[in-house]
């Protein structure tokens, strides 16, 4: 790759330039990470009056409890079905959008607006619509014969915590298949007509297989939204109950942290997150350099 | 293997846009035929309502006894090769080939038999298990044809497949298409803006402008006898002279004219018929002053005015005359190398 070199005449330019960013990083990211890690080796008796320095215990502590293992389990499904939803969903709009001819631009800019909407009002918006006592969704469901409870059935409370989580990922994942499904050649889609393919068979074997890079993109940045930022619906919705069944990993963070006041077991929680979010940016990296080999 | 039958073909897209009319056709069984015209001239268009890629507004499409009409390009028997070639860039040159067999339930060692068979014809070979991607143009532009071949279809369709080649390789496959497809006598229907793609391609060629005919006919019954002041123009290169026929009949003896209609009131003269010899028995001739003077090797294009004409008339010559620019010449012209047309009309008149 060519880069391109400045020269600058004057020598403290190029660091006044790169200050701010700089600067921000460090208040923003650096220090409050550098202080999860060495709280993470910490721990506080319950009235806060005396830390000691336990190395690795906080650890250890965490892979040997029961409710962090589960916390760990319920965060693989949230994330997998709200990754899968949102991408499947997003998928078929695109597609179907992507066959209009004259309505496509308004489909898109209708598709696009959950995206503006904050996690939080998005979580109460769910928590009204599935509220067992005055939802619309458990009085159609009682129609089909489905008693809905997300208090009490963890099933159901994990259902409505992924649709809540992956609605708002819809619009951004449509957005990218969208524009992916339109860099895809017309004569392509013509050739394997021409070829025999039937509308099904096109799809799976041409269109699909070109959305790849895509597709992989979106499911990194789905899985550390889902991850990571879905705090705000878990928050509006089930509070991570019932009985831990929705406690993902960032949601027993805060609760581990700051109601619940364990200090040290809560940054050891965040610097493991830490390590997945970076685990999971340099398998994207990695991927992205190559992402134009097929 | 097919004829194909175009019966009075139209199409107008959506928003009313009409891009062919009126379009017949019969091509005959083995036959390439060659749609020539401008860019914007509904060729494209023309040819992909015969691959099914867009429906037919108007009139029938007949391949071999079956009005096609209503079929699916799947099920018309028909191979295309596009402009940008159109591979799958995922798949392997193998698996390109092989893909329109699969679907179609090949056996597995026939589409082996038969994609080996093909890529051995077109000397790809040893590209088998590259993708796209890892070829020249010109490599990919035999794998598009590949695509064509194995499936050994009624009739091949190519969209100004050599666009997109430089010149060398685009006459290097010129001659190539053409070989395999008299070898194949696999009927063909061709698409180019090129004039002399058409002329050297096609068994006979069809001019299209506007969305209309404006004739068919062999590469030399086109060249010869022009049926338009647009096929006049466009067939040739450089392009026909015209000048008006009253220019001439005031310069020369009228019998010089007698076989020319009243009718006629352009004339049309192509740049070889002019030439430096003294006029002889029956032949016209005319003195202009040489602007430029264009020198290509075997041949050369003089750039000459004509007292009471406002364009350049081009004269070709098949050697570089020891001429200065800017002298007077004389050039003779048979009088029957003229083209009379009448300009109102654009048709040629005798
Ligand atoms: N999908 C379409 N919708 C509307 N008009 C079209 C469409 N495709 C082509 N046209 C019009 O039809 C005419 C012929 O186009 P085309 O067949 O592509 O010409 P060519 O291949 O000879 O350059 C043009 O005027 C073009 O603008
Ligand atoms: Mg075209």
């Amino acid at each position: 790759m060519q880069t391109k070199r400045m020269t600058f005449s004057n020598s403290w330019l190029p660091y006044a330039l790169l200050a701010p960013q700089v600067i921000v990083t460090l208040i923003f990211f650096i220090w409050p990470a550098s202080q999860a890690l060495y709280q993470s080796f910490l721990r506080q008796d319950i009235f806060g009056l005396r830390t000691t320095f336990v190395w690795f215990d906080n650890f250890n502590r965490l892979f040997a409890d029961p409710l962090y293992l589960n916390s760990l389990t319920v965060t693989f499904w949230f994330s997998v079905g709200t990754t899968v939803l949102s991408m499947s969903v997003a998928l078929l709009f695109a597609v179907m959008v992507n066959r209009m001819i004259r309505s496509r631009d308004s489909y898109t800019t209708f598709l696009v607006w959950p995206y503006a909407v904050a996690p939080a009002i998005a979580g109460v918006l769910w928590w009204f619509i599935f509220n067992p006592s005055i939802g619309i969704m458990p009085y159609m469901l009682k129609g089909f014969g489905y008693d809905w409870n997300h208090r009490s059935s963890s099933t159901d409370a994990m259902i409505l915590v992924i649709i809540a989580a992956a609605w708002k990922q819809i619009s951004y994942n449509f957005l990218f298949f969208l524009a992916g499904l339109q860099s895809i050649p017309q004569s392509l889609i013509e050739a394997a007509a021409i070829d025999g393919a039937s509308r099904f068979k096109r799809f799976w074997t041409i269109i699909f297989p070109l959305l790849s890079p895509i597709t992989f993109f979106l499911m990194v940045v789905n899985i550390v939204y889902a991850m990571f930022d879905t705090f705000g619906v878990i928050h509006a919705t089930t509070e991570g109950g019932p009985a831990q069944a929705t406690n993902i990993l960032v949601y027993k963070v805060y609760r581990d942290g700051f109601v619940n006041l364990n200090l040290g077991s809560s940054a050891a929680q965040s610097v493991i997150l830490m390590g997945i979010v970076i685990v999971l940016t340099v398998i994207q990296f990695r991927y992205i350099e190559r992402r134009v080999n097929y | 293997m097919a004829s194909i039958t175009m019966d009075n073909l139209g199409k107008v897209y959506t928003g009313n846009v009409r891009a062919v009319s009126d379009v017949n056709i019969d091509i005959a069984d083995g036959e390439m035929i060659v749609l020539v015209g401008p860019s914007g001239c509904g060729k494209s268009t023309l040819l992909r309502m015969v691959a099914g890629l867009e429906t037919i507004t108007e009139g029938t499409l007949k391949i071999g006894d079956r009005v096609v009409n209503q079929l699916e390009p799947a099920d018309r028997d028909i191979a295309m090769v596009f402009q940008n070639y159109a591979l799958y860039p995922h798949m392997t040159v193998f698996n390109n080939l092989a893909y329109g067999l699969k679907n179609r339930g090949f056996k597995k060692d026939e589409i082996d038999r038969r994609v080996r068979e093909a890529a051995a014809m077109l000397e790809i070979g040893q590209f088998l298990d590259r993708k796209p991607r890892q070829l020249s143009g010109g490599q990919r532009q035999r794998v598009a044809m590949g695509r064509a071949l194995v499936r050994e279809p009624a009739a091949f369709l190519f969209d100004e497949p050599l666009s997109n080649l430089d010149a060398k390789l685009r006459v290097q496959m010129r001659v190539e298409i053409r070989q395999l497809q008299k070898r194949l006598a696999t009927t063909s229907l061709y698409v180019t803006h090129d004039q002399l793609e058409a002329l050297t391609m096609a068994d006979r060629l069809v001019v299209l402008n506007g969305g209309r005919i404006e004739q068919i006919g062999t590469p030399m019954e086109v060249y010869l006898r022009p049926a338009t002041t647009f096929v006049a123009g466009f067939i040739g290169s450089p392009a026909m002279n015209m000048l008006p026929a009253a220019y001439l009949s005031g310069l020369v003896a009228a019998d010089a004219f007698a076989h020319i209609p009243v009718a006629a009131d352009l004339v049309g003269l192509r740049p070889e018929d002019l030439s430096l010899a003294p006029a002889g028995e029956g032949e016209i001739s005319l003195t202009g002053q040489l602007m430029l003077l264009e020198p290509a090797g075997a041949e050369s294009h003089l750039h000459l005015t004509f007292e009471g004409i406002k364009d350049t008339i081009i004269a070709r010559l098949p050697h570089v005359p020891d001429v200065q620019e800017g002298s007077h010449l004389t050039f003779s012209i048979r009088r029957d190398k003229l083209h009379p047309f009448d300009c109102n009309t654009g048709k040629r008149v005798a």
